[in-house]
């Protein structure tokens, strides 16, 4: 039972909930950018929410299956299509045996899910079906796909098609996007006025934005407290001894650009890091497309958890909605 | 040396031994994640030592970040009266230095750099007050090196030379980083060198390429066998520089998947490397020899 990539797309990865417990060797969880609209749409066909699936980022790709399956589309609005005719996002709808699936324009968002029942049953990497194409790991052949892969799928049990997501249990960022940020790591690296500055700045997304990290830019440059560099971390204000880098930190190389590293981020390095986007924001994250304007917003830690616990409300929201 | 404690959002803890970077801090960083470790705190996902310091990652639904975080500080005194000892391995990385690859490279990302008109290596061996590049190259390799972090992508590690810290070479980083890397790039920063385990995007200084693959998700060398990455922290290692034709020869037996490193397990501590450092590291050098 597999699915025939006709058009990958821009870059169509196979996702899962990623490989955690090797980012000590600088192999990174990876997994969905945004884990919620993954979960989401497994739950929608009937597979386990961790099932692996197709990340789309903003252009859609043609598949054709071998088989009649359940499919859905979560995240980014990016319509799909079933030999032209268009469904309704958030919701399981059939894919006959050879019937296409394509997709229309990019409405919002950034990156699509598609869930399909049985799930992707490529062989895993370390535990893993998650591609990550800078050590050549998951996927097909550690790569995005390709026109002409073949994809192996799992065995499904075929639930009905017609579940459905209501609007108010979906996640996307708002219009300018927040980003929820607890100071941390070398925060105290800033001058008071770079800390607020940063804060009070209206930033945009840059064009480098991927797996790995989002730039972003359009705010002051950070300016350094003085001090003389201490041995080994290099001769930059914004250069520490080589350390470890949190999932969602922001590094600011030479004060200029902040970058929020993301899934596939790098494990480590050089460059000091002045907190971290919460962890119920880094979902948002994966959905913002270029220009699009951020303000970063800082909360303390009790703030964070309550976030969390709200994340985790909204996803049993849906578990319970969708029985 | 002054331990401080801070948040990585409210999934990760990190903490740093010293801002700078020393055997002692490296040692006690190691200790200390090693503790944590083994305390098998419920709700750590991922524990990396890193140089100077570690981070902890945990999963705040089964821990609070404040119990986490009283913890990890209640296991500080163990990393302060641990034995700065450990059983570990030299291993030998033959380096073809100024190689035809990097050179490329380098010229290409040209207006990146602190100084266009030479070569990374020009540039280092003049900041670090050497004659010749020759003598840079000599100062790099003569004397043994240690993994005090593995990370940043797949494998890489990164290495302190085990000299004192007056002879440590030192060179700042890319102005810009470069978009590529050839993989297997022995690269400069800071007091460190690493080897770029992949090909990619990075900051370092390029000073020559290895033949020896150190990351490889097939794990087609023998001494992959048992994981796809080849270094820990921990791992002492010696650049032994070659020309071209014995690169290319390595390159055949790696390529006919039968190249075996030379490497010898050997004991490293650390208050005796700091009473003596040419005694220690001449007794490590030769149990490489006899290997």
């Amino acid at each position: 039972m597999s699915l025939k990539v006709i058009q990958p797309g821009l870059s169509t990865s196979i996702q899962d909930l990623g490989r955690p417990g090797y980012f000590h060797l600088g192999i990174p969880i990876g997994g969905a950018m945004d884990r919620f609209a993954l979960r989401v749409a497994n739950m929608l066909v009937g597979n386990p929410e961790g099932a692996a699936g197709l990340e789309v980022v903003f252009m859609g790709p043609t598949l054709t299956f071998e088989k009649d399956v359940l499919v859905a589309v979560t995240g980014a609005d990016l319509p799909p299509k079933v030999d032209g005719v268009v469904q309704d996002g958030w919701a399981a709808f059939e894919v006959k045996a050879g019937q296409t699936l394509s997709f229309d324009f990019l409405k919002s968002g950034a990156r699509a899910y598609i869930a399909i029942s049985g799930g992707i049953d490529t062989p895993p990497a370390l535990g893993s079906r998650s591609t990550y194409p800078i050590g050549a790991l998951g996927g097909i052949e550690g790569r995005n796909i390709q026109a002409g892969d073949v994809i192996p799928l799992g065995e499904a049990d075929m639930i009905e098609p017609g579940l459905s997501v209501p609007a108010n249990l979906r996640r996307l960022p708002g219009k300018p996007a927040e980003l929820r940020v607890l100071p941390g790591l070398y925060w105290h690296r800033l001058t008071p006025a770079a800390q607020e500055g940063f804060f009070a700045d209206d930033w945009a997304v840059a064009l480098e934005a991927d797996r790995m990290g989002y730039r972003f830019k359009g705010g002051k440059p950070l300016e350094f407290v003085a001090r003389e560099q201490p041995f080994g971390a290099g001769a930059d204000p914004s250069n520490i001894v080589d350390g470890c880098y949190s999932y969602g930190s922001i590094q600011v190389p030479g004060g200029l650009e902040p970058i929020v590293l993301h899934r596939d981020a790098v494990s480590g390095g050089g460059y000091f890091t002045l907190g971290a986007i919460i962890s119920a924001d880094m979902d948002l994250i994966g959905q913002l497309q270029p220009h699009t304007p951020v303000n970063f917003r800082k909360v303390d830690m009790a703030e964070a958890l309550a976030a969390r616990a709200e994340r985790k409300t909204l996803l049993a929201a849906v578990r319970a909605h969708l029985g | 040396m002054k331990t401080r404690y801070t948040y990585g959002g409210d999934e990760h803890i990190y903490v740093e031994m010293d801002d700078e970077m020393s055997l002692d801090a490296f040692f006690k960083s190691l200790s200390m994640s090693n503790a944590v470790r083994d305390a098998k705190i419920k709700g750590v996902t991922e524990i990396c030592p890193a140089n100077a310091s570690f981070q902890v990652r945990f999963d705040p639904d089964v821990i609070s970040p404040d119990e986490m975080m009283k913890k990890v500080k209640e296991l500080e005194h163990r990393a302060e009266d641990a034995e700065k000892r450990l059983k570990t391995r030299i291993i030998e990385i033959p380096v073809y230095y100024q190689d035809p690859w990097t050179h490329e490279t380098l010229m290409r990302f040209r207006e990146r750099h602190q100084d266009p008109s030479g070569t990374d290596l020009d540039y280092a061996a003049r900041i670090n007050g050497f004659d010749s590049v020759e003598a840079f190259i000599e100062a790099h390799h003569s004397q043994p090196w240690f993994v005090s972090m593995v990370g940043f992508v797949a494998g890489l590690p990164f290495l302190y030379q085990l000299v004192e810290r007056e002879k440590q070479l030192q060179v700042p980083k890319y102005l810009r980083p470069r978009t590529d890397t050839p993989k297997l790039t022995v690269g400069y920063g800071g007091c460190f060198s690493c080897i770029y385990s992949v090909r990619g995007a990075g900051g370092y200084q390029m000073f020559g390429v290895t033949p020896m693959p150190i990351f490889d998700p097939e794990q087609k060398q023998s001494y992959l066998s048992d994981f796809m990455v080849f270094f820990k922290p921990g791992d002492i290692v010696k650049w032994k520089p070659i020309d071209r034709a014995e690169y290319d020869r390595i390159l055949a037996e790696v390529e006919a998947d039968t190249y075996v490193p030379r490497i010898a397990e050997v004991d490293f501590d650390l208050d005796a490397f700091n009473a003596d450092m040419p005694g220690t590291n001449a007794k490590l050098m030769e149990a490489l020899n006899v290997a």
